[in-house]
């Protein structure tokens, strides 16, 4: 089927980013929008803007009843969920199918498969990866045994976890029980479901993903991405190419991808998530994110494919139009996120009106945002206010370029985090590359 | 229209090759202003208005449903802060604007109640902003008197979350 129109039930710079693919392709969009953001950038953008509910998303985004409500009553053909709220939730898939609307993402089953931690770890021992040694616990008394099984340090996973958000690293035994406890009820309030899990923690590991397109029977790599600038598990730089890693680490991570999306017979955009540990050089599988990703833009930039084009072609029913030879990889891409957050203070939230937006432009540069003069911030979602992102014909000279670019980043009436990027642009472990997560940790002490 | 990313690298190589280091252009759509960097910086600038108005239609299977939620949410929003401490009253605001909640999570108790004793560091609840938990702390120390927020009402950072009875030595 040919899609004619899209409900985008998301927000922010996602939204905006779709509806520019749309708008090449022919297609008509319509935004959902909670009453906070009728007057948004991307309602502007878009071709007819939808009010889903009040402000805050858990009566409005988070409403599966509501959203697809919308689509039917917009006369929508199709809806695209972006990342974060209903993105990889099955319900949404469900009542879509129930009502004859497209679902642009991966079947239910597979969503059931991939967003449920435990069956994830399982699908992917059984397509032969490699997973961090632990497992499920039944019984807090348990935990224990199998704690002294895994080696010390552990970290307590919620099994409906994602994003960063349901996990806790325990180094000293005495503890395990107590924040076990205190992860179930966090679990149980945050996600609904107050199941977690015992894995090695490791404290040397990179985060390096690689990006699949599937149409179901063809599975596709779009090469490595590392993510490994982190703070509490929330990305703030990616690049693509991942640097320092062996060609045969590389090529490896690439069949390990492959062959999980086979094993799902995935079919749309996804992620596998590795954890590599840099002492051994060992990877292991973390998770699948069944969802376009806030960072695909540099895996754009090295690939020159459009992402949401492609997701949108697979949701249609068409075969994937490219095979693995037709994707060549150039060049270096790096994104920074721009957070309205203070991180002076401690990254406080910084919402507000935004008084100046002055962006880089130019070769090599792309800025996904949803920000100009005069745009309010509200306080009820994330603080993502744009993305800045660089493709240079290597590394270095993609560092240059994101110097050069965070220089040209003026943005006045909220507090950003340009500033400490700029500082870790110029750090020689960050230049050199191949840093682990417990840098940016540490880089901030200083 | 929109203007895409190509868009704006191909003017600026335009602009580059005759060269120009301003454009400013606006339409009843949008407004755009590309700039060459100067001094130690290098490259372009662009700041972009979408002047568009949004095209909203109206949602009548949900809109009844819809009215109502927004409505209560409005008069919940909009509610003015209470009139002027009575003499002795300590005001207790907000760390930043957000989404208050009386409890550490759903269903729990509140971490304080009228009558409650609170130290300058003690916890009388938390301000959600930008899907982080920011604890409230009381900054002052006495009985809490009252109590002016309801629990998940929206605040601005100048609205009094509760009033402490100064406690005489």
């Amino acid at each position: 089927m040919t899609m004619r129109r899209l409900l985008i039930a998301n927000r922010g710079e996602i939204a905006a980013r779709i509806i520019r693919t749309c708008h090449r392709l022919g297609i008509e969009t319509v935004l959902a929008a909670s009453e906070a953001d009728l007057n948004s950038i991307p309602a502007r953008m878009a071709d007819q803007t939808i009010c889903i509910g009040p402000a805050k998303s858990a009566a409005s985004y988070l409403n599966v009843d509501l959203v697809v409500a919308a689509a039917v009553e917009a006369g929508a053909d199709a809806i695209h969920p972006g990342y974060g709220f209903l993105s990889e939730n099955v319900l949404l898939a469900t009542r879509c199918r129930e009502s004859g609307i497209l679902f642009i993402g991966p079947t239910e089953a597979q969503l059931d498969g991939i967003g449920d931690k435990l069956k994830a770890r399982g699908h992917a021992v059984a397509a032969g990866l490699p997973v961090v040694p632990g497992g499920t616990i039944d019984a807090v008394e348990d935990a224990r045994e199998m704690a002294e099984k895994i080696g010390w340090p552990v970290l307590v996973k919620a099994v409906s976890g994602g994003g960063g958000r349901g996990m806790k690293p325990v180094h000293d035994p005495a503890k395990l029980k107590e924040t076990i406890e205190m992860a179930m009820a966090e679990a149980s309030a945050a996600f609904g479901d107050g199941r977690v899990y015992l894995e090695r923690f490791v404290a040397s590991g990179r985060h390096v993903e690689v990006q699949l397109l599937g149409d179901g029977k063809t599975i596709l790599h779009l090469g490595t991405r590392d993510c490994s600038v982190q703070r509490r598990y929330q990305k703030l730089v990616e690049e693509a190419p991942a640097p320092d890693l062996s060609d045969k680490v590389r090529a490896a991570m690439h069949q390990a991808a492959v062959d999980f999306g086979r094993h799902m017979e995935y079919c749309g955009l996804g992620t596998v998530e590795f954890l590599v540990d840099c002492k051994s050089g060992e990877f292991f599988f973390l998770e699948m994110n069944a969802r376009i990703q806030v960072e695909h833009p540099v895996t754009e930039a090295i690939t020159g494919l459009d992402l949401v084009a492609e997701q949108i072609a697979v949701a249609e029913g068409w075969p994937l139009r490219i095979d693995q030879s037709d994707i060549g990889f150039s060049g270096h891409a790096i994104e920074c996120r721009i957070n309205a957050e203070d991180w002076t203070r401690d990254f406080r939230p910084s919402p507000g009106t935004v008084a100046a937006a002055v962006f880089p432009a130019g070769d090599g540069i792309r800025v996904d945002t949803h920000v100009e003069r005069g745009v309010q911030v509200p306080p009820y979602y994330d603080s993502l206010l744009a993305k800045v992102i660089v493709h240079g014909k290597d590394r270095p000279d993609a560092i240059e370029r994101m110097r050069a670019a965070l220089a040209n980043c003026c943005i006045e009436g909220v507090a950003t985090n340009v500033a400490m990027h700029s500082a870790l642009f110029e750090s020689p472990e960050f230049t050199k590359g191949g840093i682990d997560t417990s840098f940016f940790p540490s880089f901030l002490q200083r | 229209m929109l203007f895409t990313n190509d868009d704006i690298q191909e003017i600026i190589r335009i602009m580059d090759a005759s060269f120009q280091d301003e454009l400013h252009l606006e339409t009843s759509h949008f407004r755009i202003s590309l700039r060459k960097a100067t001094g130690e910086r290098s490259g372009w600038t662009q700041e972009i208005e979408t002047l568009r108005k949004p095209n909203l239609i109206y949602h009548k299977a949900k809109q009844p449903e819809f009215a109502e939620k927004a409505e209560a949410q409005a008069e919940q929003d909009i509610a003015a802060n209470p009139a002027p401490s009575a003499a002795g009253l300590l005001d207790i605001l907000p760390p930043l604007l957000g989404t208050f909640y009386r409890s550490p999570k759903p269903g729990a108790p509140p971490f304080v109640e009228i009558g409650s004793k609170v130290e300058a560091d003690t916890i009388v609840g938390i301000v959600e902003t930008m899907k982080l938990m920011n604890p409230v702390a009381a900054q002052v120390h006495g009985i809490v008197a009252e109590i002016c927020v309801a629990d998940g009402q929206s605040v601005e950072a100048d609205r009094v979350l509760m009033r402490v009875w100064q406690e005489t030595a």
